[in-house]
């Protein structure tokens, strides 16, 4: 059995069983090792995606689920090449240490940006308060968040 | 798979000029690390043996540098700094310098990367070694262009003189060989850093290197490493600390799909698989088809304090000053406290992970081990092979606060991969794994004495701390301290420590020594030997336990004498760095705070990271709900002095990680067990500061550029907890001297203590 799945805007196929886990589906199947484990459990943010446009936890969604949906990584979302403007933002703050949570955050506050641009901090630290980070980069964070909130917007 | 690189072919075949240097033990006595000439024997030596270098630099034939070190990047920013350090000596565009690191097939053995010190000793041996370089490059250009030295320029690597004719880095250093390296002629002026006047580079904010790959998703960490023909593995761990495992059914994985491999070796079981999840399931099941016998019993958690206490310690004086501390001057207040801090967890978002591969009986390791050389000596004694055999290679990992599990996976990639030669295995531990069996920050307990004369100084001081030893990396005891060489040899017990002889160290000594002027004072460790939980190194060692337990014994000892507790440490500071910080941090914080009503508490926490480092103060303003007994942090102002700030937006990011941690740990943190073992074993158990209980940090950065630079990664972490743990009090009257402040200990201490619910009005108003 094969099932395909739309990843960044690509239909890639997995040998992968239908409960598997979409988090090792992308890191393994896919190369796509941006989205990340940290609890497999929900409980850290770590391996968050979009799911048609909704953070999703993907060390809970079996690939399953998702065949008609379209999915976004941390990869599909800018390179260092053409970053997205939650990258670039990132980068101005320098609002990483380790980086382990920084994809997981960036995509969830691409799905809040997308649907408030003009989000608050206290909304910008709501919207990340599953999103676990042990660096304390957490401030730098939503700056960054507000800064790309502030800049001209892309889809 | 094999390495293929010969020691020496590193270096040498790729030509170009190099220097080795080394690094001082301690600055303060040495100010000029030595850099010289790399001589071609040195170089296997370097990596073996006793190295005559700790770290080379090199300048190519194509005109860029690299450096070759065996510091590692944690997510610190380190190689950053390293880069910008030699740009600055070499006078070279930043990303022109290339850092190789942490591979010991490719880099000199320079120790651990631990300690806030490698831009201590790095990062000072480097600014030798890249004035040197400089020197060596600009002697050959006075030789060709006939013109001499001190009249020659340097700017991006080429060399000028004053008629214009220049040359480039990339031509002179494209005939040298490294073993024809001649040193400098012996009357050649003696070779000098760059004044601080002179500095382009070091002091700005240049951007950290990592983070574009970081925040695009295309890192390799070693959780993302692999190679063609990849197999997944997961260990089962005994359900205990010391249970040694009895039987196995092997039937309860045979009908899992494209299971590989079952590896069991005493006590230890893995299992590998061809796809991830698939080991995942398989290790599952294997942990309903395991039996497992025996076991430690841990002490009552509601006894541990008295454990420490009487259990066999070995017992060092750190300082002693004066005459009796018992004595007391007449009229003297003497207050007497006992301050505690419970076992707390690394808690990196990533779990540990390795990828590990043996071909022809040589094997490869990919680690996030911050000691990559001690590291493979521990796999060579854990695997009874010849560490000349083994290459680890680091690679990055999400987190790294200490010995956490990175190590051990090391080891268990290992043993999988030697099942299976020739392909490669990525190990990687799940959550609950990772936190039931990593090593924690020992639980540490601090008793203060003091007394205040009737002139308001401080008459005597005795801090005597009870606390496990912090040292226990490979390297750091008796026989390889990995997690799965006690289950190999069937002990299931870890390994003593070292055994040091009868001098402190340890790390529960860091900061127990109190920065103010004391006369008299007595300072004491005890050792605690027995290790019922796991232990190691955790950012900062003893330092967090020491300076909260000081530094809340401060302002009790203020309070007694009616001080304000900054006027009440300024009267016992003569060092002017320590006061420096200080005023910083109160004048930004708006020190004592607004009076009356309901006034947040305003915090003070001061100390001297391990007493030569950074000089760090903090300010915490804190909202204690007296309904819920919750306390909220809003605010940290921090005021940091560490020399030459080598790049003040990373040292700023440290400081801030540093203040959230400290936060973190003082507010929820505690380790929890049974008898029986660890119960904390998921993010639920074991709740860490989330975003919008995050603190607003704001950090006050006090650059000497004249100054030898101090690490800042970890000096934050205690005067945080001691300035929230103060605010406190000072809101509220209630001093909680046991660490987490939960709001069943702040709702026990306001009860305690009702008549104390405004000493601060009466001290200030
Ligand atoms: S790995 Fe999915 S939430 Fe932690
Ligand atoms: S930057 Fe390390 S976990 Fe957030």
């Amino acid at each position: 059995m094969v099932l395909r799945l739309n990843v960044n805007g690509t239909v890639r196929e997995t040998a992968a069983a239908a409960d598997t886990p979409l988090l090792y589906v992308l890191r393994n199947d896919f190369a796509l090792t941006g989205t990340k484990f940290g609890c497999g459990a929900g409980e850290c943010g770590a391996c968050t995606v979009l799911v048609d446009g909704r953070p999703l936890r993907a060390c809970r969604t079996p690939v399953g689920e998702l065949t008609n949906a379209r999915i976004l990584t941390i990869e599909g979302l800018g390179s260092a090449a053409h970053p997205h403007p939650l990258q670039a933002a990132a980068l101005a703050e320098q609002a990483a240490q380790c980086g382990w949570c920084t994809g997981g955050m960036l995509v969830a506050a691409k799905a809040l940006l997308d649907r408030n641009p003009k989000a608050t901090e206290s909304e910008v630290r709501t919207a990340l308060a599953d999103h676990l980070c042990r660096c304390g980069s957490h401030n730098r964070i939503v700056r960054a968040v507000l800064r790309a909130g502030r800049a001209p917007r892309r889809t | 798979m094999r390495a293929s690189i010969s020691r020496r072919a590193v270096l040498a075949g790729a030509g170009g000029l190099v220097v080795g240097f080394m690094l001082t033990p301690a600055i303060a006595a040495e100010p000029e690390p030595t850099a010289a000439p790399v001589a071609a024997d040195d170089i296997a030596a370097d990596q073996t043996g006793s190295p005559p270098h700790d770290a080379w630099l090199r300048i190519g034939p194509d005109g860029r540098a690299t450096l070759f070190t065996g510091k590692v990047e944690l997510g610190h920013g380190l190689l950053t700094a390293l880069a910008q350090i030699a740009a600055e000596e070499l006078d070279l565009p930043v990303d022109h310098v290339t850092v190789i690191s942490g591979d010991t097939e490719r880099v000199p053995n320079e120790g651990a990367t631990t300690g806030s010190r490698s831009i201590e000793t790095t990062g000072a041996a480097l600014r030798q070694a890249g004035a040197t370089l400089r020197a060596l490059l600009v002697d050959r250009a006075a030789e060709r262009l006939d013109v001499p030295a001190d009249r020659l320029t340097v700017r991006d690597g080429v060399v000028t003189a004053p008629d214009g004719r220049s040359l480039a880095y990339a031509a002179l250093a494209a005939d040298a060989a490294p073993r024809s390296t001649a040193p400098r002629r012996a009357d050649a002026p003696a070779v000098r850093p760059k004044p601080a006047a002179e500095r382009r580079i070091v002091g700005t904010a240049v951007p950290r290197r990592d983070l574009p790959a970081k925040v695009t998703g295309a890192a390799r960490f070693v959780q993302d490493i692999a190679p063609d023909g990849l197999l997944y593995g997961r260990v089962v761990r005994p359900p205990r600390y010391g249970a040694v495992l009895d039987t196995v059914d092997a039937d309860a994985v045979k009908d899992l799909p494209r299971i590989v491999v079952l590896v069991r070796d005493g006590s230890f079981l893995g299992v590998l698989a061809e796809r991830e999840e698939q080991a995942v399931q398989a290790r599952a099941a294997l942990r309903r088809a395991t039996t497992w016998s025996g076991g430690t019993t841990l002490p009552a958690p509601d006894r541990l304090w008295e454990h420490l206490r009487t259990a066999p310690a070995q017992t060092h004086v750190i300082d002693q000053r004066g005459d009796d501390v018992a004595s007391a001057p007449a009229g003297a207040v003497a207050l007497t406290a006992s301050y505690r801090k419970p076992y707390v967890a690394h808690a990196a978002i990533a779990p540990p992970a390795a990828v590990a591969v043996f071909d022809d009986g040589f094997l490869t390791v990919w680690t996030a081990s911050q000691d990559v050389f001690a590291l493979r000596e521990a796999l060579g004694a854990a695997l009874h092979m010849p560490a000349s055999d083994i290459r680890c290679i680091h690679a990055e990992t999400g987190g790294s606060f200490g010995q956490d599990g990175a190590d051990d996976a090391a080891l268990d990639a290992a043993l999988l991969a030697r099942a299976v030669p020739g392909r490669p295995v990525r190990l990687q531990w799940e959550r609950d794994e990772t936190f039931a069996w990593s090593p924690f920050g020992p639980a540490m307990m601090v008793d203060l004495a003091g007394q205040v004369g009737r002139d308001g100084r401080i008459a005597t001081w005795s801090h005597t701390v009870w606390s496990n030893t912090h040292a226990m990396r490979p390297g750091e005891a008796d026989e390889p301290n990995l997690l799965a060489a006690w289950q190999l040899d069937g002990t299931a017990e870890a390994a003593p420590p070292r055994t040091a002889p009868a001098t402190a160290g340890g790390g529960a000594e860091r900061n127990a020594v109190p920065p103010y002027d004391l006369p008299r004072r007595r300072i004491v460790e005890h050792r605690v030997l027995d290790m019922p939980l796991r232990v190691s190194a955790l950012r900062s060692l003893g330092a967090f336990a020491n300076v909260f337990a000081g530094e809340s014994f401060m302002d009790e000892l203020a309070r007694a004498a009616g001080a304000d507790p900054l006027a009440f440490r300024l009267a016992h500071l003569s060092d002017v760095h320590a006061r420096a910080v200080l005023e910083a941090a109160a004048r930004r914080a708006g020190w004592p705070g607004r009076r009356g009503g309901n006034r947040p508490g305003l915090g003070i926490g001061f100390a001297r990271y391990r007493d030569d480092g950074a000089h760090v103060a903090a300010v915490a303003e804190v909202a204690v709900d007296r309904r819920s007994g919750a306390v909220r942090v809003a605010r940290v102002v921090i005021a940091v002095d560490a020399g030459t700030i080598v790049n003040p937006d990373g040292a700023a990011a440290q400081i801030e990680g540093g203040v959230i941690q400290a936060t973190s740990w003082t507010l929820r943190e505690a380790v929890r067990f049974d008898a029986t073992g660890i119960t904390s074993r998921s993010f639920a158990d074991y709740p860490i500061l989330t975003m919008p209980e995050v603190p607003s940090v704001d950090v006050v950065l006090i650059d000497r550029p004249e100054a030898p630079s101090r690490g800042v990664g970890e000096a934050a972490l205690g005067p945080t907890a001691a300035a929230i743990a103060n605010a406190v009090a000072a809101a509220t009257g209630a001093r909680i001297r046991e660490l987490p402040l939960t709001p069943a200990r702040v709702l026990g201490a306001l009860a305690a203590s009702p008549s104390q619910s405004t000493p601060e009005k009466r001290r200030r108003g």
